[in-house]
């Protein structure tokens, strides 16, 4: 806007005198974000002291960055970075591919088809809107050792001789987590892509058809092409929330402890390392500002390189 | 164009692949409403896959009869009221003022708003601040930190900014107030917009456990959601103290067990969610679609 520069100090005035109601509005906003969001961050210089409570402020001892040292000296700190990351990846891939193929397959069920469409979008959306708390439910309902019934399928097609104790095997984990997050979400991360296949031109799919691709070769050849730069920039721009591999399926089913190895991520480290011991305020709290800087400088960046794709496919 | 044979094959071949992909997202469903509805000694035996063996209303009576889960369900239905009223009608409200285009703080406002969408503090000092306001094991944590969303405010305003000018402007030639036109030409003109950001929202609402399970952990302040997990963390053996009332009640002569009073309160807990979806489905689509490509 070109207002807040080139107006003069008078005309300002005179515009807010104007303005009295909506300035008079927007002063408890100001209040508010400073409240909840602006303030908390002075709770930061935690991080760099050696948190007593019962002290008052100017009595803490500052440490400087002690407890950063100590967090990259942490072998547990590699193993919850690892672990984030290498969940955030699987959900990441797994995402990605689902959440196409399947807004493809969607796109194809035309004409007399349609209302089967729009039933089998409506449901698909539906895991959505669960809680991860109902979601962890059904899993280990599901993969349940005494009457699960992905066990009782297995071993009744004979493909396995015992049942096994899938939330209990650490191998298994990582890629629990990936396929219950495509159950949660392919359905509703299909929509932008079916939003996309839309303004793609239907004269490129006549023209395909008339150089004899057929229904796959046109998926392929124009369909695809059609949503490339939507999936390329939706990747990038996806990419940036990589330490945030989810909480709350990581605590809740990884906490049996047979899986603690791989199930932790950062953010339980945080929980665990912030209240679980005493006097880890300080050390918590240099690990969720770890992960909140590191973060977002991937997420600024990643949204950059985004918009610039973006800018790109535009011009 | 014409569908040929073999289109017709591959139309099959799709419809029995989304045949499968619906049946993967409503089984897990299904399975837990005949669980929550089948005699809980029964059900331990195992095979109760499609409909329920014997049927009972006794899983449901006894979340019902047990007054903390009936709290809980009670706490849970005020927050999410709560919640969304309040942050619909204030985002609305600030989206309205920043819709100006004129207004001299505008861009101040913007990016004071703006930024807290990036910035955390964390958990820590978040809990430091809800401590010296005072707001640990007070309803009021479940309320005061989501009055307003930024992205919420984003979303509304793209809406307001198509709606035709003169309307606004024609109300101000007649004397209305700035809060008046907003809630007597605005709101009702947003409707569709306001109907999108209460469902995210009341859906936000209802579903979260943590804010629960860390500012107040106090029982009579307990969620349904919070309930949920604490039967679920029970049940993987988290070191997290069983629920008195799922003790109790299997000394009774009427037994629950864990399975079937979870899957109950699964039920209890989606219903809401799944009752209101539908109807709000056309409105959010769009909607969803308008501020990505933005």
């Amino acid at each position: 806007m070109a207002t807040s520069k080139t107006v003069s100090k008078k005309e300002f005035w005179k515009l807010a005198r104007k303005q009295k109601s909506l300035i008079l509005i927007s002063i408890p906003f100001f209040i508010y974000f400073f409240i909840f969001n602006y303030l908390p961050l002075w709770g930061l210089t935690l991080a760099f002291q050696n948190y007593k409570p019962y002290h008052k402020f100017w009595e803490q001892e500052w440490v400087g960055l002690l407890h950063f040292k100590n967090l990259f000296t942490d072998p547990d700190f590699y193993r919850v970075m690892r672990n984030t990351i290498g969940m955030s990846l699987i959900n990441l891939a797994l995402g990605f591919i689902t959440a196409i193929i399947f807004a493809l397959l969607l796109n194809e069920l035309t004409g007399n088809l349609y209302h089967f469409k729009r039933v089998v979008q409506t449901i698909s959306y539906m895991p959505h809107f669960l809680s991860w708390i109902i979601v962890c439910g059904l899993v280990s309902n599901i993969l349940s050792m005494d009457d699960g019934i992905l066990n009782e399928i297995l071993l009744r097609s004979g493909l396995i001789k015992e049942k096994i104790h899938f939330l209990g095997k650490p191998e298994y984990f990582w890629w629990i987590v990936g396929f219950t997050n495509v159950w949660k979400s392919m359905g509703w991360n299909s929509i932008i892509y079916l939003a996309a296949i839309t303004s793609i031109d239907p004269c490129l799919y006549e023209a395909a058809a008339i150089d004899g691709y057929g229904r796959f070769g046109r998926m392929w050849h124009v369909t695809l092409p059609g949503i490339k730069s939507t999936i390329i920039v939706l990747l990038i721009m996806n990419a940036g929330w990589i330490l945030n591999a989810g909480f709350e399926m990581q605590y809740i089913l990884g906490s049996n402890g047979l899986v603690l190895d791989v199930s932790e991520t950062i953010d339980i480290f945080v929980l665990k390392r912030g209240f679980g011991r005493s006097g880890g305020f300080s050390f918590g709290t240099a690990a969720g500002m770890f992960k909140t800087v590191v973060s977002t400088i991937i997420l600024l960046l990643c949204n950059k390189i985004a918009a610039l794709l973006d800018e790109e496919r535009l011009v | 164009m014409k569908k040929t044979f073999g289109d017709k094959v591959i139309d099959a071949i799709i419809v029995f692949i989304m045949c499968i992909v619906v049946i993967i997202m409503l089984y897990p469903m299904w399975n837990t409403l005949v669980i929550s509805f089948n005699d809980a000694l029964d059900s331990i035996k195992g095979g109760i896959y499609f409909w329920p063996r014997k049927w009972t209303l006794y899983n449901y009576q006894s979340i019902f009869k047990t007054d903390k889960i009936f709290r809980a369900f009670l706490i849970s239905v005020a927050r999410t009221l709560l919640t969304t009223v309040l942050n619909v009608f204030f985002s609305g409200l600030l989206a309205y003022v920043l819709s100006h285009k004129n207004f001299v703080f505008r861009k101040h406002l913007t990016v004071f708003m703006v930024m807290t969408m990036y910035i955390n503090a964390g958990l820590i000092p978040q809990y430091f601040l809800y401590r010296s306001l005072g707001l640990i094991n007070k309803f009021w944590v479940y309320i005061l930190p989501s009055l307003v969303g930024a992205f919420n405010v984003i979303v509304i305003r793209t809406y307001i900014n198509s709606l035709p000018a003169s309307l606004v402007e024609s109300a101000k030639i007649d004397g209305a107030g700035e809060l008046r036109i907003y809630c007597s030409i605005i709101i009702p003109m947003c409707l569709p917009v306001l109907a999108t950001v209460a469902l995210w929202v009341a859906v936000g609402a209802w579903n979260s456990w943590f804010d629960s399970y860390i500012f107040a952990p106090k029982q009579e302040l307990s969620t349904l959601q919070y309930e949920m997990m604490k039967i679920i963390a029970s049940s993987m053996q988290m070191g997290i103290k069983q629920p008195d009332y799922l003790t109790e009640s299997q000394t009774s002569r009427n037994t629950v067990t864990p399975n079937s009073l979870r899957a109950a309160m699964t039920i209890v807990a989606t219903v809401p969610i799944l009752v209101v979806y539908p109807f709000l489905q056309k409105y959010f689509v769009t909607i969803n679609i308008g501020s990505v490509k933005e």
